[in-house]
């Protein structure tokens, strides 16, 4: 039954990413370069609409909140994203992106997957002495939330009943600054 | 089909990443990169991935990476038909879906950001996508995680690393790609 899952819930993630323009290096880059905002209005409505969603879902009971999982907070988070961010630029791809393009028919997505099989083997090579030095030692408690998910081991900075509906507020503005954003900030029309 | 606009896309991202947390778990790709390293490494290297009773997960690696949080990697490598894997696998299909079922099937195989700044040559994009795989896999396995699972995934359950991840990212990532894909001759 996972395994089904996992086919059509893939199988949908790859194609709504193609179909959002997010397969496509000139969208990924026309947004880096702040010349057109698509993406970014997407990506902000979405995590907007989503967590609103989920936690509205969380408060009426119908999602399941074991299948929540909080990542931890440690320095290579801020490590690793600085330096995704510097890949992200030269490549216009991130790892998920990446895949969908090559399905597409890109070839530079191969080379970038490629890539990404050398960047993550030398990462799984390095990561014993790079725990040794701290890089991974947790901050905040490690899953850290903002506001009280319920999640396992989740640590929130915000505890009471009330979160949730924070949670929702912030999911609101986001979808808000997604609709606010101009699509094209070098034009005026 | 056209290309989605934004709040059509913004609706069908929300609609994966919260179909998938309700019905399994919120999504994720980077890992599956250490996932497929790990089996290619495993059939030259037969013992990165051995069967230990005494692990959480029934699985060893003399790598600490891929022996964490009781050989759950290792496990993964073992046994590669598991949900996300076959999860990252389907995206690629559905990538090619996308591609098949397109009325406007116009690619660019060299981007035309790329083209405007360093011309049609492909050897130089793919040099650039190439190292950008490495730097970007590279970082998203040191985060812990990528644009899926850490800023869509993340932010969505208002995981502090999520926010934190997202703001490194955009703060490296903006200036970056203006100075690289600066319009040719200034401006």
């Amino acid at each position: 039954m996972e395994i089904v899952f996992a086919i059509l819930l893939g199988g949908l993630f790859g194609f709504v990413l193609e179909r959002a323009g997010a397969a496509n290096p000139d969208k990924i880059l026309g947004m880096l370069t702040l010349r057109d905002l698509h993406l970014m209005k997407a990506i902000f409505s979405a995590i907007g609409m989503s967590s609103l969603i989920l936690f509205a879902g969380i408060l009426l009971g119908v999602v399941e909140i074991s299948h929540l999982s909080i990542k931890n907070m440690y320095p290579g988070v801020l490590i690793g994203g600085v330096v995704m961010g510097f890949g992200w630029a030269l490549g216009g791809f991130c790892p998920g992106t990446g895949i969908v393009a090559a399905g597409r028919g890109r070839k530079d997505a191969w080379f970038f997957i490629l890539g990404g099989l050398v960047g993550a083997f030398i990462f799984t090579l390095q990561f014993g002495s790079l725990d040794a030095a701290g890089w991974m030692t947790d901050w905040f408690g490690g899953k850290a939330t903002l506001v009280n998910t319920g999640a396992k081991g989740a640590s929130p900075l915000l505890t009471g009943s009330w979160t949730p509906f924070l949670a929702m507020a912030i999911g609101a503005a986001m979808l808000a600054i997604g609709a606010l954003l101009p699509l094209k900030p070098g034009k005026t029309d | 089909m056209k290309e989605w606009n934004w709040f059509q896309a913004g609706i069908g991202l929300a609609a994966s990443f919260l179909l998938a947390v309700i019905l399994v778990q919120p999504i994720g790709v980077s890992t599956q990169f250490v996932i497929l390293d790990g089996i290619i490494a495993k059939t030259i290297h037969p013992e990165w991935v051995q069967a230990d009773a005494r692990a959480k997960s029934g699985y060893k690696s003399p790598n600490a990476y891929l022996n964490k949080s009781g050989g759950k990697y290792a496990k993964n490598i073992a046994h590669p038909l598991n949900y996300s894997f076959i999860f990252v696998l389907a995206m690629l299909g559905g990538g090619l879906v996308a591609r098949v079922t397109r009325k406007d099937k116009t690619l660019h195989q060299i981007p035309e950001i790329h083209a405007a700044r360093f011309g049609q040559t492909p050897v130089l994009r793919y040099v650039l996508a190439f190292f950008g795989g490495v730097i970007v896999l590279w970082g998203a396995r040191l985060a812990g995680g990528c644009t899926s699972g850490h800023m869509m995934s993340g932010m969505m359950q208002t995981a502090i690393s999520g926010y934190l991840f997202a703001a490194a990212v955009f703060v490296v990532a903006v200036p970056v790609s203006l100075i690289l894909y600066r319009a040719k001759g200034g401006a």
